[in-house]
């Protein structure tokens, strides 16, 4: 019996490593097509397991689908963490607080949103977008003096954002009236809650919490990036910290009832199928290998093999650690989103900091800088961890959870003892793969010359 | 003093950088500074007994921290390395004199052995011998857990050596969870002693009388509060003792200064390493039974937080500096108790990780850090 299911974990990571090479190997596909159908293949092949009957029971079982689902929300945490850490070199412990944020974001968004409240999606709306806008336009403002304090600088952006809220929340309060009627109720759907409407609002929850998530991320990189790395590191803890004790108190610090504070929020509608599971996927990974492979990607590089020599080129290093970090933020909020529409219930527990040890476990392991790595250790961890909680669940019954963490650890000692560098090194697959570029296409290029030589 | 002169005559001073906009920001530092001091101020005069209750509930906290704190800092002076694996040795510091108290009663072992002999030596001696027990255990477990899981990756990438602490953390914790270890649940925690009360008031310092509350206008103190605070201090004293003027503690400052050359000077790196992990497992043991004594309720995850923020304290008064994490844990402990008192409980972690933004930011070595140069 534990052997069936040790076996069937092992089989089932190895078909998902699989899965995820095809996947790559398509989207790095020269021809146009072949991406698009290779994707569309990709996306059917887990549709039709989890659509197809056969006996009575889908071919993945809820079990295994749930797991899928996870991972692919953990690949797009992980993946933010490896841009921050892998490639920028920041020791950053606050990606699960970011994960937590754009879980708790989205998910009030469409719990208020189906029960006939429309401030969730515009307060979180408006404050995202303006709130962009009215960052991004202080932070070209203020590059103009050279050399501001990082603490004016923060006073700055802590004041906009402060100003931005209340005008996101007078601007929903004032608009509210007028759309809730077309809301209904939880009992009565109204027009707007039901078929596409929904799925057009999930779409833009998921993506303002992520831009909401990468909104916080800039406000606490301003001041905490320009610390040391490991101060650096054990501040973005202090905030996974800061921000579970809100998620525990978010009805009596926060003013948010509907999240029931440490008893957990419940009813949210499960909204995330496997086709937005795997469409915020593929464009997490889409977004981030382009990034890695554009010279904004090397730009991240330069400064984690070396900020004296990058600065030395005349790169800005506060500014590219600060993009790193807001990016990596932005992709676990996505994550976040995906995950509390999937499961439905958000428990402060799941975003307690010791678990916000586990995208940094996936990274190392997967390889510093290695985004193959990351995805597939996302994938090949959740399964493992399960795998080895439903085979000690045979053997020790009710204490197999915390037998799990005991044999878990000496697992992560023995890969580190054996394997300090990670799994994968620095291999990628297909897509991933540093695009190469022909010798004879450079060179057949004019030169530009500059005039007046 | 050739190259002196050349650069006097040059004359290619770098003219002082006045950064712009620098206003800005001592406004929002004033005006965070005058709403910590309204805070602190209005419930001073509005309440002193309760704010005076509140620093001695910190002060006890904050001598707990310090003990911690002293691991944390020795051992990122000379390995840089975070050891998120400390607070849970501080936690089996706990439960061993837990075992000690309450299964084998050795904190009376003295009067089985001695009948005659007087109840208060009794206590006493028991109780030391329960602690250098723990203590003693708390230090073999830690240099286990130094060779088996930090040794051999000291040339690897400092990242791994970093996830293995986090490995042995989540070992000692859930192992610790198993039934047959120690448990999951919650225990109560038996003092080997008895607790006693004092409060102060205007007419002086009076004893509680069990079953009689004191007056209104009075603070109280225990026991407990002033152990703790005795031993916290003369383990500072002994350790700067040990890092001022013995040969390990030249050893010591040595190897945290350049390993390699260190080395070179005939230092056993290993075994220097080896001893820092020691001494600062034995203290935290130390702190796991005050703790456990102060507060009289133990777990497996007892030590994660007590753990993180006496690593906060370690980096708040400078890493590396053994009075700087004293005086660093002592404010990590005011704070957390004054917030809990006068802001509201759920915000201490809060607080206390905001001022240690706010230090970091001012002084980015911690208050008694030495500003160290990244990159030569």
């Amino acid at each position: 019996m534990e052997l069936g299911f040790l076996v069937g974990s092992i089989v089932k990571i190895g078909a998902i490593l699989a899965y995820l090479y095809g996947l790559l190997w398509v989207l790095g596909h020269k021809k146009w097509w072949v991406k698009i159908v290779g994707i569309a293949a990709a996306f059917t092949v887990i549709q039709l397991g989890l659509t197809v009957v056969i006996g009575g029971n889908t071919l993945l079982n809820d079990f295994d689908s749930g797991l899928l689902f996870q991972a692919a929300s953990m690949t797009m945490v992980a993946l933010g963490l490896n841009l921050i850490y892998g490639f920028n070199g920041q020791f950053s412990l606050g990606q699960w607080g970011f994960y937590g944020i754009g879980a708790y974001a989205a998910a009030d968004v469409t719990f208020r949103w189906t029960h006939g409240d429309s401030r969730g999606l515009i307060v979180l709306g408006v404050g995202a977008i303006l709130g962009g806008l009215v960052l991004l336009g202080i932070n070209k403002w203020l590059s103009r003096y050279r050399g501001v304090p990082v603490m004016s600088a923060f006073a700055f952006y802590l004041v906009g954002s402060i100003l931005v809220g209340i005008v996101a929340v007078g601007i929903g309060n004032a608009v509210d009236p007028s759309i809730a009627p077309l809301l209904g109720s939880q009992a009565e759907p109204g027009p707007l809650t039901q078929g596409a409407w929904m799925q057009i609002v999930y779409f833009l929850a998921v993506i303002f919490a992520g831009v909401f998530a990468a909104e916080i991320s800039f406000l606490l990189g301003i001041p905490v990036l320009s610390l040391g790395s490991d101060y650096f590191g054990i501040a973005t803890l202090g905030f996974t910290i800061v921000v579970n004790t809100l998620m525990v108190n978010s009805d009596t610090i926060l003013p948010f009832p509907e999240m029931k504070g440490g008893r957990g929020m419940i009813g949210i509608p499960k909204l995330t199928t496997w086709f937005w599971a795997f469409f915020f996927m593929v464009l997490v990974i889409i977004i981030m290998r382009n990034i890695i492979h554009s010279s904004t990607g090397r730009t991240i590089l330069s400064v984690r093999e070396d900020e004296t020599a990058a600065k030395a080129m005349g790169i800005d290093i506060a500014n590219t650690k600060l993009l790193a970090f807001v990016i990596g933020s932005l992709f676990a909020g996505i994550g976040g989103g995906v995950y509390a529409h999937y499961i439905g219930f958000l428990s402060p527990k799941t975003f307690d900091f010791l678990p916000g040890f586990n995208p940094m476990i996936i990274v190392v392991f997967g390889g510093l800088g290695s985004m193959t790595g990351t995805i597939a250790a996302s994938f090949a961890w959740i399964f493992f961890l399960e795998g080895m909680l439903r085979v000690l669940l045979s053997q020790f019954g009710t204490d197999a959870p915390t037998w799990r963490f005991v044999l878990y650890p000496i697992a992560i000692l023995l890969l580190m003892l054996l394997k300090p560098q990670g799994l994968l090194g620095k291999v990628e697959w297909g897509f991933l793969k540093a695009p190469i570029v022909k010798a004879r296409e450079i060179f057949s290029k004019p030169v530009e010359t500059t005039s007046g030589q | 003093m050739q190259p002196a002169t050349v650069s006097q005559s040059t004359g290619t001073e770098f003219r002082k950088h006045n950064p712009p906009l620098k206003w800005v920001g001592q406004v929002f530092l004033a005006a965070v500074a005058l709403v910590a001091i309204y805070i602190l101020g209005r419930n001073l005069i509005l309440g002193p007994r309760i704010f005076a209750q509140f620093v001695i509930s910190g002060l006890q906290l904050g001598f707990v921290y310090a003990l911690i704190a002293l691991g944390y800092t020795m051992v990122y002076g000379i390995v840089k390395l975070i050891n998120f694996a400390h607070g849970d040795v501080f936690m089996v510091g706990a439960f061993t004199s837990y075992y000690l108290v309450e299964r084998f009663s050795l904190h009376v072992w003295p009067a089985a052995v001695f009948p005659t002999m007087n109840d208060t030596l009794v206590v006493v001696i028991g109780t030391i011998s329960v602690i250098i027990f723990a203590m003693l255990i708390c230090v073999l477990l830690a240099v286990t857990i130094e060779r088996v899981a930090y040794k051999p990756l000291r040339d690897a990438p400092r990242i791994a050596a970093l996830i293995t602490a986090i490995g042995v953390s989540f070992f000692l914790e859930y192992y610790g969870a198993l039934n047959f270890v120690y448990t999951p649940r919650f225990i109560p925690f038996m003092r080997p002693f008895e607790v006693a009360a004092w409060y102060i008031d205007p007419s002086g310092i009076h004893n509680i009388v069990q079953g009689t509350a004191p007056p209104d206008n009075a603070v109280t103190f225990s026991n407990i509060l002033i152990i703790i605070m005795i031993t916290s201090i003369l383990v500072q004293i002994f350790l700067q003792f040990l890092v001022r003027r013995t040969k390990m503690g030249i050893a010591m400052r040595a190897v945290s200064f350049d390993k390699p050359t260190a080395r070179l000077m005939g230092i056993n790196v290993d075994q220097v390493i080896s001893f820092t992990f020691a001494i600062g497992a034995a203290f935290a043991g130390l702190g796991g039974v005050l703790y456990a004594i102060a507060y009289s309720s133990i777990n497996t995850q007892m030590g994660i937080l007590p753990g993180l923020k006496a690593f906060v304290a370690a980096v708040l008064g400078g890493i590396g500096s053994i009075p700087g994490a004293f005086v660093g844990a002592l404010i990590m402990g005011q704070a957390e108790a004054l917030t809990m008192g006068l802001i509201s409980t759920p915000m201490r972690d809060a607080v206390a990780f905001t001022i240690l933004i706010f230090v970091l930011l001012i002084r980015p070595t911690g208050i008694f850090g030495e500003p160290e140069n990244e990159k030569a």
